[in-house]
């Protein structure tokens, strides 16, 4: 499990690399180039590019990707 | 985020399924459909057949089953027959429901029984090998059509529209988004309900086909996209090679077992 948290955005994005199998999906589709390869997994490279779009999430076929946009949890938590 | 794990029995996981294939993305978009129609866990009974898409049932935390080749719509149409409260939810695949279970597939739909099908297509058998199906398209090679694919390929929407469904419609894996309102849409529905999905099969059918990578795969559904509306003023000649997706069917018919409980009230109130 690799967690990074946003700077600008408070985003959250967590890979689970156990069942992550690097099809690449999440990092070609993501409009703001936020994610990228390594060593045949999936990476958070640039956080603070994250806008919360959820596209990664919505097509990882392997539910490897969860991302939390912690505005949004925090408003439905009042 | 969505919470998927409610729905997932997580002892299971990783998915068998390769690495890019669709099959994983129409899970997520059932799930999320569910969890919008508030569905409890216990009143939803999920049935497959054989094949990749078929492996779904075992990841899944309602009721299910995981029955023969070809014959899930028949189980279903037993369990719906005696339990009518339940959802049920067909998963199956372009060759376990059109070439194995065809005739229980025209049939389902005749009788329109409140039956959700969701039907992944991804061209060709995958788990057995890469074998020509009924939706393998005309010039593609399988396993068995080393020099192309020379027979005509089903139009598995269109079959269950002919046939009497309820609500029919077609969606790609690229558009989650509209494939999972389909879904929610399809489960409401009183009815035989179809929901063809285009899945990309990156090791079976894009290797051979050299489609490229599973990010190719799913940007050509993206380019190759027709709504319903727009394709109505196209030429057939435009349309080739083209995916029609949107909702093809959404009509009111009697619904078998509705029927079958008026008929069974009938005969009481005779005696």
């Amino acid at each position: 499990m690799s967690e990074q948290k946003a700077k600008k955005k408070d985003v959250t994005i967590t890979i689970n690399e156990a069942w992550c199998k690097g099809c690449v999906i999440c990092v070609e589709l993501c409009p703001e180039s936020v994610l990228e390869m390594r060593s045949g997994k999936a990476k958070v490279a640039h956080l603070d590019q994250c806008s919360a779009c959820m596209l990664c999430e919505l097509r990882c076929p392997d539910f490897a990707i969860v991302v939390v946009d912690n505005s949004k949890v925090d408003q439905s938590s009042e | 985020m969505f919470n998927y794990d409610q729905y997932l029995r997580l002892n299971k996981f990783p998915l068998i399924w390769c690495s890019g294939c669709g099959d994983g993305i129409v899970l997520k978009s059932m799930l999320r459909a569910i969890h919008k129609l508030g569905i409890n866990k216990d009143e939803m009974c999920m049935v497959s057949g054989i094949g990749c898409s078929s492996r779904l049932t075992g990841y899944v935390d309602f009721n299910t089953l995981h029955t023969t080749h070809g014959r899930a719509l028949t189980f279903a149409t037993g369990i719906k027959m005696a339990n009518p409260k339940l959802h049920v939810v067909v998963v199956t695949g372009d060759g376990d429901a059109t070439a194995i279970g065809g005739n229980h597939y025209i049939h389902a739909a005749r009788r329109n029984i409140d039956i959700t099908v969701i039907l992944f297509n991804n061209f060709i058998y995958g788990m057995t090998g890469g074998q020509v199906s009924p939706t393998t398209p005309k010039g593609k090679r399988a396993s068995t059509a080393p020099y192309g694919n020379f027979e005509n390929a089903f139009n598995i929407s269109g079959l269950a529209q002919a046939a009497g469904a309820s609500y029919v419609a077609r969606a790609t894996v690229y558009n989650a988004v509209q494939l999972e309102k389909y879904i929610q849409r399809a489960i409401e529905k009183k009815g035989f309900s179809l929901v063809e999905v285009l899945s990309p099969c990156p090791t079976a059918y894009g290797r051979r086909n050299r489609e490229g990578t599973p990010v190719d795969m799913i940007l050509h559904q993206k380019e190759n996209s027709i709504p319903v509306s727009k394709a109505e003023s196209m030429t057939p000649e435009e349309l080739e090679g083209k995916i029609i997706t949107g909702v093809l069917v959404d009509t009111e018919r009697p619904e078998c077992r509705t029927e079958y409980q008026r008929l069974i009230d009938h005969l009481k109130e005779e005696k």
